[in-house]
């Protein structure tokens, strides 16, 4: 099975001379992403708060984006969905990846309406 | 690809699970749709935390003024270190699972054994540190007062430093007479759980310091704490102050929003869940390796099986920590 994984990563820019030195490439890649995200998450520099960018701050984009980075590289390298057939890497992915967003854009827009009438309105019901 | 195939009896068996649709075998594709409805699960609960975030986007506590400890560092404010310390653990125990799987493609058990053994040392590290997590959020640390309205008001002095409740509130002597059989048998339970304090000493002791102010639940437009003056917030306690909350549970919670406590609770006492889950099956596929099961079968696809459900709980958790600990 060895020779069949595919030893590359950020598309071809990285090659493995074996499955266990990509293994810790990738764990040095987590590593590096997640202390990027500490370090902002205490610094938290005025410049990334203070832009908004589709009504977020530029941080919390920043944040969001790393995590999704993290994510890709935690399923295609570590649960080795590089490996498998491309049918089943749509089958899962496209499947969850369409439902969360859509059940994120309803509840975030449904969640910020409530606001907007808790606060303009005289609805002050803690429900 | 042979050696890898689990010899299960079922071969040519289209309906027996012998095929191998997208040339995955039964086992793994089975814990793919495992984990896919079980992404949705989580993706429901972090959903739900992001609504009530923005339901209540001007008055939701900031987590890294309460996540701030660090085992044997009382008193010393350290946001995010403590779980950034978690996610290195969680990941590095992916890390020797997938580590274990390799080996396992290449049958040399015991270097299985031994990447099992520290993938479980370090799922049992993650969830006794999440554990000191929950008892120090239940425990809390500065105390609050909550509003009629279930809002909460927490203390500053005039140099915006926070103040414990324990530092200024005044010892009232009370009369709390025990309840005794003579006067009936039942047992009538308190409204509250007791705090340490009541809210009239601590309204005593905020009267009697000069230099405290409120801070409210309320953020301004920088995402910092809207703080009262001295008589905006003397007219706040005296007008709206009920009870005093020391810590958090599902009712009331001393950093602010009690939805806030729920969430945290909820999702990541869900996530803790499923690590220790991880952390029994990980120690029955242990023993399993130990006493040769999968070397007779010829094949270690079981260790990769449970490799999946792993990195699905780490994967889980780097979600949990943005939306937690950095957003």
């Amino acid at each position: 099975m060895a020779h069949e994984h595919k030893l590359e990563i950020f598309r071809g820019a990285w090659k493995f001379k074996s499955n266990v030195s990509k293994i810790w490439g990738v764990f040095t890649f987590l590593c590096i992403v997640t202390a990027i995200e500490v370090v902002l998450g205490i610094i938290k520099p005025e410049m990334l708060t203070e832009t908004r960018f589709l009504a977020m701050k530029l941080l919390n984009w920043i944040f969001i984006i790393l995590t999704l980075v993290k994510a890709y590289y935690i399923t295609w390298d570590f649960m080795h969905m590089r490996d498998e057939t491309s049918s089943l890497r749509r089958a899962v992915v496209w499947t969850a990846v369409f439902l969360i967003c859509y059940l994120i854009l309803i509840l975030l827009i449904e969640g910020d309406y409530i606001y907007e009438v808790y606060k303009n309105n005289y609805v002050k019901f803690d429900f | 690809m042979e050696a890898t195939v689990a010899k299960t009896g079922t071969e040519g068996k289209t309906w027996g699970g012998g095929n191998r649709p997208l040339n995955a075998s039964y086992g793994k594709m089975m814990m793919w749709f495992f984990i896919v409805s079980d992404a949705l699960t989580f993706s429901g609960f972090i959903a739900s935390y992001g609504f009530s975030r923005f339901k209540f986007i001007d008055a939701w506590p900031i987590a890294d003024e309460v996540f701030t400890h660090v085992p044997f560092l009382h008193g010393v404010p350290a946001p995010m270190y403590y779980v950034a310390f978690m996610t290195l653990v969680l990941i590095f125990s992916s890390v020797t699972m997938v580590l274990a799987v390799d080996a396992g493609h290449k049958m040399q058990k015991n270097k299985v054994i031994w990447y099992m053994f520290f993938t479980i040392i370090g799922g049992a590290v993650f969830v006794g540190s999440q554990a000191w997590e929950w008892a120090t959020f239940i425990k809390g640390d500065y105390g609050a007062v909550e509003t009629k309205g279930g809002k909460i008001l927490q203390f500053l002095d005039t140099n915006g430093e926070r103040v414990a409740i324990a530092e200024f509130a005044e010892f009232l002597p009370a009369t709390r007479e025990n309840h005794l059989e003579k006067n009936g048998i039942w047992y009538d339970a308190e409204p509250e759980t007791r705090t340490n304090y009541s809210y009239e000493e601590v309204k005593a002791g905020f009267l009697a310091n000069d230099n405290l102010l409120i801070r409210t639940q309320y953020l301004d437009e920088n995402g910092e704490h809207i703080v009262l003056s001295r008589e905006a917030s003397i007219a706040k306690l005296e007008n709206d102050g009920r009870l005093v909350v020391e810590g958090a549970n599902l009712k009331h919670n001393e950093y602010g929003h009690p939805l806030f406590a729920d969430f945290f609770f909820f999702i990541t006492g869900f996530h803790g869940f499923h690590v220790f889950s991880g952390v029994i099956i990980n120690i029955i596929i242990f023993f399993n390796v130990i006493i040769g099961t999968y070397e007779r079968r010829g094949s270690y696809e079981m260790v990769e099986k449970v490799g999946l459900y792993w990195h699905f709980v780490d994967l889980v958790w780097v979600f949990v920590f943005t939306f937690f600990y950095l957003v």
